[in-house]
C-alpha cells in the first residue's frame, strides 16, 4: 500500500505526518498537500448498495466517487494505492451522538419569562425548560473535538449530530468527519429534531417526572401547530387581526419540520417503545426512534406502524464494580441477556433500523459493540447495512452518503480485513475524498523509572524562534500520563502519554494555523530534568525541560 | 405511594402478614397465570358472594366471552367449558380500589407547580410493574391510579383493569370516565416538607388551596369561553379567525365543567371537604369522590347531600396533624348517613388486603357482612362509574372474580385465583408450581452473564494494551435513563 513509511519506535507514539512545513501557510487541508484524485486498486470492495467486488478498483476524485468496479481505467493524475490484501467499505455512519459539536452553553429555561422567576425554575410549559430548537449542530460544528479523529480512526466518517441537553437540544445535522473549517463538516442540515422525555425538575421546576415530560412535549407540538396556523391566517390579513405572539422555540420547531427534518423519540424498555409509537400517531410527526434496546420484544408493533429505528450500541449490562450481593430481577437479566438480539429481531420484522454509539464512549468499542449483535443473530451484510445506506436513507442523504457509487461522497474505510473480525485494523480513511492514515498506538515495555507528575518547564526553538511551554503532568503507576501541555499557543490536554522506564511520550492535538494537528513529545528524564524531541506537521526539533520544585525553592532543598 | 416514616412500621406489619408475601417479581413469561382465556368456564360448587343479591351457597357461575352468562344453583355445563372446581371455596367479585398509586412508570407526582393537570397518569401507565400482580393475588381487578397529592389541583387520572401480561395500552377500563385528582390541605400546601433549593411554593395555607382551585377554575372558565366564542364565529362562516390556543393545564378542567371529567379530592379535614364541595357548587361541577376523607364522620349528611362518595381508611390515622381526628367507625358512620363509601388502598402492600380492611367495619361500626364488602366491590364501582360493568356478581356483567379458600372477610382468607374478562390472571397453584422455573431461568442467566464476563476479563488480560488505549471521556447519559426524582420529597409528596 502506498503509506508512507516511518519507523515505528517500540514505546512511541507514531505519527504518520506529511510534511508541509512547520506553521507555513497551508494550501489543503487533511494531512496536508496530498493529490485530490486517488485509486485504490486490485481491493475487495464492499459498496453495500450492490454485492462485494473482488479485484476491484475505487477512483475517488475531489471528493467524489467518480468509477467503482473490476475493469477501471485509472486516471493519469491519480495517487495510486495498492488495495491487495485490503477491504474497501463505504465511511460508516454514527446514526446519533454529539461527536463534533460544541458542549452546550446553557439549557436554562429560555422562553418569556418573567422578572420573577428564578434563574433555572420553571414554572410551566409557558417557560419552555431545557428547550433550545432554535440550537443547530451545523452551526456549532468543533472541529477541535478531539472525538472527531478518535470516530473517524474508528472507520466512522459521518455522524447524524445534534447538541446535547435538555429535552428539545437542537436540531441535528449531517456531518462528514474531516475538515477544516466548521462549515466543512456539514453534509445537510437540519435533519433531525432530537426530543428527551427526561424531566429535569424533580420537585422545584417544571417538568419533574416522566408524564410532565411527555404533557410538556405534547404542549410543545400544539403550540408549534398553532404557530403555523396562527402565522399563516395572521400572513393573510394582517390588519384588524391581533398578531401572533412571537416564539423562538415554536418558530425553530416549525422551521425544522418544514424542511422535513424527523423527529427522534427515546423509547428502550418495550413499554417505552410503545408509548413512542402511540405518541407519534397522537402527535403526528414524521418519527425515529431511538433506543430501541428491547425491540426484541415489539419489532412487529414497530414494523406496523413504519417507524424507522436507532439502536443503541451501548448494551445494558451490569454495572462495573457493582454489589456483587445484589440480585438483579430476573426481567433485568433477560434484557441484558437479549438486548443484542434486538437487531436482528427488527430486521427479520423488516423495520429500517440503524446503529448509534449512544453511551459509547470509546470508539474502539463500537464495532465489538455490533458483534455482539452479530453473534445474536444479525447477518454481518444487515450489521453493514445498518452502518452505512439505512441511517442515510433514515435521515434522507442517501442521495450522497451510505455506499459506494458513482458520485457520491468519497468517505471510504479501508481495513486489512473483515470490519467485524476482532484482529482487523482500519488501515485508511476517506473523508470527503481526503486521505487520513490511521496512526497506531504503541506501549511502553518498562515500568517507569521515577515519576513524571509536576508543572514542567519546556524550552525550544521553532522557526519562530525561542518559545517556552508549561506541561502539567500527571503520572498514574503504570506509566500512563495525563495533563495539559499550555504555551502561547494555547493549551492542549495529553489525549496519550507514557512513561516506560526513563522514557517517555506525550501527545497533544492543537489548532495550529486553525487546523487541528497533533504534537508528540518524546524523550528521556531523570529526576527533574528531561530532554527529547517535539515532532509536529512534520517537522522535529529539540526540546528540554525542567521542574522548578516549590518545595525546594522554599524550604530549601528539603525533600 | 411510599409511606411516611411515622406510618412505615404500622405498614410493615401488613406487609408480613400479606397473602402469601409474593416474590415472585417477574413477569411469567408463558406461565401459570398467563392461560390463553378459554371462551366459556364454569366456576362449581362453590359459595358465591353476590354483593347485590345475597350469598348463594353451592352454586355455579358460567362465564362467556368474558361475561357472566349465569349464576344459580346447578348449572350445566356446555361441553366446551372449562370447570373451575370450588367446592368450599368463595366467589366474590374482583376488588375494586378506588384509590391506587401502582403501575406508574416514573414520580406519580408532577410535583413542581401547584396545577399539574396537564399531566395525565395514562400517559406513564406501567404495564411492568410487579405491584399489578399483587394485587391480583389480593383479589384486586380493578384500579383507580391517581396522581399524588402534591398540588391543589394534581394531574389526570385512569381506571385500569390488572391486565398483568398485557401492554399499557390494554389496561385502561374501556369506557371509564377519566379523572382528576384535587388535594387539599398539608400536601399541596407543603407544610411537612421543603424543597431544597427552591423558592417557596404558593400555596402555604387552606385559604391559598382554595384560592388556587377558584383561581384555576375561573381561568378554566375564560379559556372555554374563548373557544365557545371562537366556534360560533367559524360557524358564522367568518374566516381568517385565529383559534385560541390549545392549553393542556385547562383542557381537563373544562372537562369537570362539562362534566366529562371526575374529580377525587385529596382531604382529611372536615372545614376543607366543606370549603371544596362549596367551590364545586360555585362553578357547577360535582365532586365525585373525597379521598381518605378521614373527618368525613363530622360532615356525613354535607357529603351525602352533594351526591359526593368517599373513599376511606379503614383504620389509618395520626400520621400527621391533619389525620388525628380519624376515628375507624369513619366508613360504618358515613354509611349509616347515607354516604356512598368505599375503602381504598392509597399503598401497593395495602392493596393486597382490602378485604381485611373491608372487614374491620363490621366490628367498627356493625356493617353487615354484605355492606362490608361492597365497601371494596360496588360501592368503589358505583364511585368510579363503571357498575355496569364491575362491582358484583350479576348476569351480563364482567367475569372479574376473586375465588377465596375461606370467607373474604375472614383473616384466614387467601386468593386462590382471580379472573378478569373470564380470563385467569392469577392462579395461586400454578404460580406455586412455575416458581422453581423462574428460579432457574435466573440462575442460567447470571452464570452466562459471569462466564461472558470472565471470558471478556481473560481475554482482556492478554492484551492490556488494548484495554487502555481508549479515549477517556466521562460515562454519558442515556436519554433512556429518567432522573429519579429525589427521594425524600417524592414520598412526602403523594403520601395520604
Amino acid at each position: 500500500m502506498g503509506r508512507r513509511s516511518v519507523q515505528p519506535r517500540l514505546w512511541a507514539f507514531v505519527l504518520l505526518g506529511v510534511w508541509t512545513g512547520f506553521l507555513a501557510a497551508r494550501t489543503a487541508w487533511g494531512q496536508g498537500g496530498e493529490p485530490r484524485t486517488f485509486a485504490i486498486r486490485g481491493a475487495k470492495v464492499v459498496p453495500v448498495s450492490s454485492a462485494p467486488l473482488e479485484n476491484a478498483t475505487v477512483v475517488v476524485s475531489r471528493g467524489i466517487i467518480t468509477a467503482v468496479g473490476t475493469n477501471i481505467t485509472i486516471p493519469p493524475d491519480a495517487w495510486v494505492i495498492d488495495g491487495k490484501g485490503l477491504t474497501v467499505y463505504p465511511g460508516l455512519i454514527d446514526g446519533f451522538t454529539d461527536v463534533g459539536v460544541a458542549a452546550a452553553s446553557s439549557t436554562a429555561p429560555s422562553g418569556d419569562a418573567g422578572a420573577r422567576q428564578q434563574p433555572g425554575i420553571s414554572r410551566g410549559p409557558e417557560d419552555r425548560p431545557a428547550t433550545t430548537p432554535w440550537r443547530n449542530a451545523a452551526d456549532e460544528v468543533n472541529p477541535a473535538d478531539p472525538r472527531v479523529e478518535s470516530w473517524r480512526m474508528a472507520g466512522f466518517t459521518t455522524v447524524i449530530a445534534a447538541p446535547k441537553g435538555g429535552m428539545f437540544p437542537g436540531q441535528a445535522a449531517v456531518l462528514d468527519l474531516g475538515g477544516e473549517r466548521a462549515g466543512d463538516f456539514v453534509v445537510k442540515s437540519p435533519v433531525a429534531v432530537p426530543v428527551s422525555l427526561q424531566a429535569p425538575g424533580g420537585f422545584r421546576s417544571f417538568p419533574g417526572s416522566v408524564m410532565g415530560g411527555i404533557a410538556y412535549v405534547r404542549q410543545v407540538w400544539l403550540d408549534t401547530n398553532w404557530d403555523i396556523q396562527a402565522n399563516a391566517i395572521y400572513e393573510k390579513n394582517l390588519r384588524g387581526v391581533e398578531r401572533p405572539k412571537y416564539d423562538r422555540s415554536d418558530a425553530a420547531l416549525a422551521a425544522a419540520i418544514g424542511k422535513h427534518a424527523v423527529v427522534l423519540l427515546p423509547g428502550n424498555t418495550s413499554l417505552q417503545i410503545r408509548r413512542a409509537l402511540r405518541l407519534t400517531e397522537e402527535w403526528k410527526l414524521n418519527a425515529v426512534l431511538y433506543g430501541a434496546q428491547m425491540g426484541y420484544d415489539v419489532a412487529p408493533e414497530i414494523v406496523a406502524r413504519k417507524m424507522p429505528v436507532l439502536v443503541d450500541l451501548k448494551w445494558p449490562e451490569a454495572e462495573k464494580d457493582s454489589d456483587p450481593e445484589a440480585t438483579p430481577s430476573l426481567r433485568t437479566l433477560r434484557f441484558r441477556d437479549r438486548a443484542p438480539s434486538s437487531p436482528a429481531a427488527l430486521n427479520k420484522a423488516g423495520v429500517k433500523f440503524a446503529f448509534y454509539s449512544g453511551g459509547i464512549s470509546a470508539p474502539k468499542d463500537l464495532l465489538p459493540a455490533v458483534k455482539k449483535s452479530i453473534d445474536a443473530g444479525l447477518s454481518p451484510e444487515s450489521a453493514l447495512r445498518a452502518l452505512t445506506l439505512s441511517p442515510a436513507e433514515i435521515f434522507g442523504v442517501a442521495d450522497t452518503l451510505g455506499s459506494i457509487e458513482n458520485g457520491k461522497i468519497a468517505n471510504l474505510v479501508v481495513t486489512d480485513g473483515d470490519l467485524f473480525d476482532k484482529k482487523t485494523r482500519v488501515k485508511l480513511v476517506f473523508v470527503d475524498g481526503r486521505k487520513y492514515e490511521v496512526r497506531e498506538v504503541l506501549r511502553p515495555t518498562e515500568p517507569p523509572k521515577g515519576d513524571l507528575t509536576g508543572k514542567w518547564k519546556l524550552s525550544f526553538t521553532t522557526p519562530q524562534g525561542q518559545e517556552e511551554a508549561t506541561a502539567d503532568l500527571s503520572m498514574q503507576t503504570d506509566g500512563t500520563l495525563t495533563g495539559s501541555v499550555t504555551s502561547d499557543r494555547g493549551t492542549g490536554t495529553l489525549f496519550s502519554g507514557w512513561v516506560s522506564g526513563e522514557k517517555f511520550s506525550f501527545t497533544i492535538n492543537i489548532a495550529i494555523e486553525g487546523s487541528s494537528s497533533d504534537v508528540v513529545f518524546t524523550g528521556t528524564f531523570e529526576g527533574t530534568s528531561m530532554k527529547g524531541s517535539i515532532q509536529a506537521m512534520g517537522s522535529t526539533f529539540e526540546f528540554s525541560g525542567t521542574k522548578p520544585t516549590r518545595m525546594a525553592a522554599q524550604a530549601g532543598g528539603a525533600q | 405511594m411510599k409511606l411516611r416514616p411515622s406510618t412505615l412500621c404500622f405498614a410493615a406489619a401488613f406487609l408480613f402478614a400479606a397473602v402469601g408475601v409474593l416474590n415472585a417479581n417477574e413477569k411469567p413469561a408463558s406461565s401459570a397465570s398467563m392461560d390463553a382465556p378459554a371462551p366459556v368456564i364454569l366456576i362449581r360448587n362453590a359459595t358465591i358472594l353476590t354483593v347485590s343479591h345475597g350469598t348463594i351457597d353451592k352454586g355455579d357461575i358460567l362465564i362467556k366471552d368474558g361475561k357472566i352468562a349465569a349464576v344459580g344453583g346447578t348449572l350445566k355445563a356446555p361441553a366446551n367449558a372449562v370447570v373451575i372446581d370450588a367446592t368450599g371455596q368463595f366467589v366474590t367479585p374482583g376488588i375494586i380500589d378506588c384509590h391506587s398509586h401502582i403501575a406508574v412508570d416514573g414520580s406519580v407526582n408532577e410535583g413542581s407547580v401547584s396545577v399539574s393537570s396537564m399531566v395525565n397518569i395514562l400517559d406513564v401507565l406501567n404495564s411492568d410493574d410487579v405491584a399489578i400482580y399483587r394485587d391480583l393475588a389480593g383479589g384486586v381487578t380493578t384500579a383507580n391510579v391517581l396522581h399524588g397529592s402534591a398540588n391543589s389541583i394534581g394531574g389526570q387520572t385512569v381506571v385500569i383493569k390488572l391486565r398483568w401480561g398485557q401492554p399499557a395500552a390494554s389496561l385502561p377500563f374501556e369506557g371509564a370516565l377519566p379523572g382528576i385528582k384535587f388535594a387539599l390541605g398539608e400536601n399541596p400546601k407543603r407544610s411537612n416538607f421543603r424543597v431544597n433549593g427552591a423558592p417557596e411554593r404558593y400555596p402555604a395555607t387552606r385559604m391559598g388551596v382554595e384560592e388556587t382551585i377558584r383561581g384555576a377554575f375561573t381561568e378554566a372558565r375564560d379559556y372555554k369561553k374563548s373557544w365557545d366564542d371562537y366556534n360560533k364565529r367559524i360557524a358564522a362562516g367568518e374566516k381568517n379567525v385565529i383559534p385560541p390556543r390549545r392549553n393542556l393545564k385547562l383542557d381537563p378542567l373544562v372537562e369537570v365543567l362539562e362534566g366529562k371529567r371526575y374529580v377525587h379530592a385529596h382531604c382529611y379535614r372536615e372545614d376543607e371537604i366543606l370549603m371544596l364541595l362549596r367551590v364545586a357548587k360555585e362553578f357547577g361541577f360535582r365532586v365525585q369522590t373525597l379521598q381518605h376523607v378521614l373527618e368525613g364522620y363530622k360532615v356525613a349528611d354535607e357529603i351525602a347531600a352533594a351526591g359526593t362518595g368517599a373513599s376511606t381508611f379503614s383504620d389509618w390515622w395520626a400520621y400527621k396533624v391533619e389525620a388525628y381526628d380519624a376515628i375507624p367507625y369513619n366508613a360504618a358512620l358515613m354509611t349509616r348517613r347515607g354516604v356512598l363509601v368505599s375503602i381504598n388502598s392509597d399503598d401497593a402492600a395495602e392493596a393486597t388486603h382490602l378485604n381485611q380492611e373491608a372487614a374491620k367495619s363490621i366490628r367498627y361500626g356493625g356493617l353487615t357482612h354484605d355492606e362490608a364488602l361492597k365497601l371494596v366491590t360496588l360501592n368503589p364501582a358505583i364511585q368510579l362509574g363503571i357498575e355496569k360493568r364491575v362491582g358484583s356478581i350479576d348476569v351480563g356483567k364482567d367475569a372479574d372474580l376473586a375465588i377465596y379458600n375461606h370467607d373474604p372477610l375472614s383473616a384466614y382468607a387467601v386468593v386462590q385465583k382471580t379472573l378478569i374478562d373470564g380470563r385467569v390472571y392469577f392462579d395461586r397453584e400454578k404460580e406455586q408450581a412455575a416458581r422453581p422455573a423462574l428460579e432457574k431461568e435466573r440462575k442460567d442467566l447470571l452464570e452466562k452473564a459471569k462466564k461472558k464476563q470472565d471470558e471478556e476479563k481473560k481475554a482482556g488480560a492478554k492484551k492490556p494494551e488494548e484495554k487502555k488505549t481508549g479515549e477517556k471521556k466521562p460515562e454519558e447519559k442515556k436519554p433512556e435513563e429518567m432522573p429519579k426524582p429525589p427521594q425524600g420529597e417524592a414520598d412526602l409528596g403523594g403520601a395520604r
